[in-house]
């Protein structure tokens, strides 16, 4: 090999790889850039007033399961039992779950009634960031408790890939 | 297309407490999210969910968008007469769902 063809692919070498970090680097511009709103310890507090209105919400009788630490945030197992003898005269109305740092305070309500029998649910919910999740049980002499969790998520869920 | 999984047990014991499973295939889009372009994607999600036995309802849910794609729920009810548990999921953009399931009470 001469050395003038050593010198151009040597050119074309450093060219190539200048060009593919440009065009890296555009791809991640959006997502250098900062993620949209999200729920603060305030604004949790706002959605549950307007659950709870002026009332006090005590804590106990209600259980929430949810794993301590989270190696994925987009599915996260989530049960709520709370103590009832769910009868017409003493029962659960609805299970409200707060958050303090996805984008809304809110999770997820339910409503029940007697005829559930048992005052046990779980679905699965998305959590974007370490942070307190509570649950607030509304029982039918309209008084509220609650039960809290402090997790820990190393893989947030929703704002991968999101823009400013 | 929409594809939902219940789990209601075929027969049960007259005031017996049974478990109920749904599971529904939805993206649940929250509406943080942005496509390959950078565009953010709408919300498109279920916001409600509910569950009557033989007309009357029995357990109701609110959604939002921190409920995970596929939505699923576990929930209880007293086996009070046979008859037809009815769900129904409904959503953003015009989004409706049914599905039944039968329970013989002995």
């Amino acid at each position: 090999m001469s050395e003038q063809s050593r010198m151009s692919q040597a050119t074309r070498r450093q060219f190539l790889v200048k060009a593919a970090c440009a065009a890296g680097g555009l791809a991640l511009v959006p997502v250098v850039t900062a993620g949209p709103a999200r729920a603060t310890p305030a604004s949790m507090r706002t959605a549950m007033k307007n659950v709870v209105g002026e009332a006090t919400v005590r804590k106990g009788k209600v259980t929430m399961d949810l794993p301590p630490l989270i190696e994925n945030g987009n599915a996260v197992s989530l049960s709520v039992a709370v103590d009832s003898p769910m009868t017409a005269e003493d029962y659960v109305k609805a299970i409200h779950v707060f958050n303090e740092k996805n984008p809304q305070p809110n999770v997820v309500s339910v409503h029940l009634g007697p005829r559930a029998g048992k005052a046990n649910i779980a679905t699965r919910i998305r959590l974007a960031d370490s942070q307190k999740v509570i649950a607030i049980a509304e029982m039918s002499d309209g008084s509220f408790w609650s039960d809290e969790v402090e997790v820990v998520v190393t893989l947030a869920a929703c704002l991968e890939g999101s823009v400013p | 297309m929409t594809r939902a999984l219940i789990s209601v047990p075929p027969k049960a014991k007259r005031g017996e407490v049974i478990e109920i499973k749904t599971l529904i295939s939805h993206e649940m889009e929250p509406g943080y999210r942005a496509d390959s372009t950078g565009k953010l994607k709408p919300r498109d999600i279920i916001t409600d969910f509910i569950c009557k036995y033989n007309g009357e309802e029995i357990f109701r849910a609110e959604l939002f968008p921190a409920i995970s794609a596929n939505p699923f729920f576990v929930f209880t009810t007293v086996a009070a007469e046979s008859g037809k548990l009815t769900f129904e999921w409904t959503g953003d953009n015009g989004f409706s769902a049914t599905e039944s399931a039968d329970i013989t009470v002995e």
